[in-house]
């Protein structure tokens, strides 16, 4: 490829990145095909669908609307690694046990908005909870299952704050 | 689809940006939130030379009250402006607005002065400046100029920004206990483009209105007063009666394009709609 290419560093789930980006990928095509990780989706490429997000800076973002020497100096978090460090983990069981997954593509979009509504938005009802997620298209659910799961998580943490952080103790 | 290629400066401060801008004029593009630009460039309906990121100049981000205005720096995001104490108690209008911008992770990278600059017709914030008339800050390695949003919004995605030439901030008035706002807006899916949207700022004179500001999202190719409609409110109290003169005004104020979401017609009933409901809830805020 003749792409104009950049020098960028960052941190991609604790790991440091200090390499040539080509200027004109975005942030989802670099983790994707230059770093492997498959599990931020592509489904528009401009920003509707959702499946694409990932954490920089410990927010939420289109990965396909950010551009991969964007992340310069930023510590972005994907699907992978917030499974592994397992700040997911209730998320992911309660999305399980609800059946919120059907063919996955949007889980992991899904699962970054979610995990940002346990964390700023504690007190969403169920129709603030499909408000927020509105921005994230699910093709097979029918949404409901997505949304009980998400609330389930909400009404548990509020009963016993002690699990919030998605780690059981 | 991919972005065609393109060269990139992350510009540090004001002065790197007008650098690049003299250097490589109406082929430069700003980079602020992106969150409307990448899309463009992934859809390949923008094709610029070069990228210039304003996003880290932090002297352009934040929120507060000079005299008489709210001064809202050109790379608030979103987010900023939703979570705004300052921006709920002096620009209802715009508090008002903000839930209909975007959605979440959007939020958290869109900003003000990007959507502005970029002067689509069917966004929140060109609506609400044009309603409120907000003087819009736009500087150069010339000096800076103030123009009102009136004199703002040229035609699609055209704004009186010229070339090697930033909007750098907006200020809008603060509302007063006269006044009173509504913002509505009609879209397949809250957050995305709007289908119909209606800014509404009426100055009350106990229950008369003194003075009325009505403004169209995606009826025309920028936002849109509504004369016609406007002054026919104007002296009125708000009943049913003034309503529906109101309503059959905006026959000779709007001529909307018809577009993938609605057809003409369709728009001009919903705008009908928008204008009815909004009027209903404006006359039912008391002091």
């Amino acid at each position: 490829m003749s792409d104009r290419c950049m020098h960028a560093q960052f941190t991609v789930n604790g790991e440091s990145v200090n390499a040539q980006v080509p200027v004109r990928m975005h942030l989802v095509d670099y983790l994707r095909e230059e770093m492997g990780l498959t599990g931020s989706h592509l489904g528009c490429e401009h920003g509707v669908c959702g499946a694409c997000q990932v954490m920089v800076d410990g927010q939420v973002v289109r990965g396909c609307l950010t551009l991969a020497v964007q992340a310069d100096g930023k510590n972005v978090q994907t699907i992978e690694g917030l499974s592994e460090s397992r700040e997911l983990q209730q998320l992911q069981a309660a999305f399980l046990k609800h059946n919120a997954f059907q063919c996955g593509f949007c889980s992991s979009g899904m699962l970054l908005t979610a995990l940002d509504i346990t964390k700023h938005h504690q007190h969403a009802s169920r129709d603030e909870i499909k408000e927020l997620i509105s921005g994230n298209y699910c093709r097979c659910t029918g949404y409901q299952a997505i949304v009980d799961a998400i609330e389930s998580v909400l009404h548990a943490n509020l009963s016993s704050p002690s699990t919030q952080s998605g780690v059981k103790v | 689809m991919k972005s065609p290629d393109f060269e990139y400066v992350k510009a540090k401060n004001i002065e790197d940006v007008f650098a690049s801008l003299h250097t490589y004029k109406d082929s430069a593009q700003i980079l602020a939130g992106g969150q409307s630009l990448l899309a463009m460039l992934n859809l390949r309906m923008a094709n610029p030379q070069i990228l210039i990121d304003i996003s880290g100049i932090n002297t352009m981000k934040g929120i507060e009250k000079l005299g008489n205005t709210l001064r809202i720096g050109a790379l608030t995001t979103h987010n900023d402006i939703l979570n705004s104490d300052l921006v709920k108690l002096h620009v209802p209008l715009l508090a008002q607005a903000v839930p209909y911008v975007a959605h979440l992770a959007i939020r958290n990278k869109g900003t003000i002065g990007g959507s502005l600059a970029l002067g689509d017709p069917a966004a929140e914030y060109p609506a609400v400046a044009l309603a409120l008339n907000a003087t819009l800050i736009i500087q150069s390695s010339k000096g800076e100029r103030r123009v009102k949003a009136h004199d703002f919004f040229i035609s699609l995605y055209r704004t009186a920004v010229q070339s090697e030439e930033v909007l750098i901030a907006v200020e809008f008035p603060l509302a007063t206990s006269n006044h009173r706002f509504v913002f509505l807006e009609l879209a397949r899916r809250k957050g995305d483009y709007a289908m119909v949207g209606l800014a509404v700022a009426l100055t009350m004179d106990g229950k008369t209105i003194r003075e009325c500001a009505l403004s169209f999202m995606a009826m025309d190719d920028k936002p849109v007063l509504a004369p016609s409609a406007m002054k026919a409110l104007t002296g009125q109290q708000i009943h049913p009666e003034s309503i529906l003169l109101a309503q059959n005004a905006l026959d000779t104020d709007l001529d909307p394009p018809g577009d993938l979401q609605a057809n003409a017609l369709t728009k001009k009933h919903l705008a009908r709609v928008l204008l009815s409901r909004a009027l209903m809830q404006a006359g039912d805020s008391h002091v």
